[in-house]
């Protein structure tokens, strides 16, 4: 089953519950999308250290149902 | 397992620039490796390739080597850059081309 954008911002929310997530799907099929993850929990980190924190708020799906998520990363201003 | 990771080791060690990625920069068979391609393309550096589709060890194995789920993955120098995302981010912002230069990195031919 492909995740819905709401699943995906929701399962990033509970890890940071301060992030702002903007999602896009990309080609509108539910299964390529671009994340965008604002969080304060960021600051300091690199980015490396950043993704991770996201991928591990996916809890592996990411490279397994999620394929196809870009992911971008940044710290409130 | 163990002999996976040391060739992994191997590789990320004898390749000043190397890219673990899906398909060959001729050929990418994945939209993540074309655009990790076509970044090393406009920075002009030298590198190596490494095609995971080609070996089920690799591809497995490289995700644990980095504690990282996706591929494409880049190694400067035996470090972990990221994926193309993470690639795409410093290159916009001239961070990659920073880091290939003070890591004096060899052009391409």
């Amino acid at each position: 089953m492909p995740m819905t954008a709401d699943d995906i911002a929701e399962m990033i929310r509970q890890a940071l519950p301060d992030a702002q997530v903007e999602i896009t799907d990309l080609a509108g099929d539910g299964d390529h999308y671009a994340a965008h993850v604002t969080s304060a929990a960021f600051a300091g980190k690199s980015r490396v250290q950043q993704h991770k924190m996201v991928y591990e708020a996916l809890g592996g799906k990411m490279g397994g149902v999620l394929h196809a998520l870009q992911l971008t990363t940044a710290v409130p201003k | 397992m163990s002999d996976t990771n040391a060739r992994i080791s191997e590789i990320v060690n004898s390749n000043d620039v190397v890219l673990f990625m899906k398909g060959t920069p001729l050929f990418p068979q994945c939209g993540f490796s074309s655009r990790a391609v076509a970044i090393l393309e406009h920075c002009g550096v030298a590198y190596g390739s490494v095609d995971v589709l080609q070996d089920m060890e690799i591809r497995q194995g490289i995700k644990s080597y980095s504690d990282w789920p996706t591929i494409p993955q880049l190694y400067v120098k035996g470090e972990f850059v990221g994926g193309s995302d993470i690639m795409m981010e410093m290159f916009e912002a001239g961070e990659l081309q920073q880091l290939l230069d003070d890591k004096q990195v060899a052009k391409a031919s």
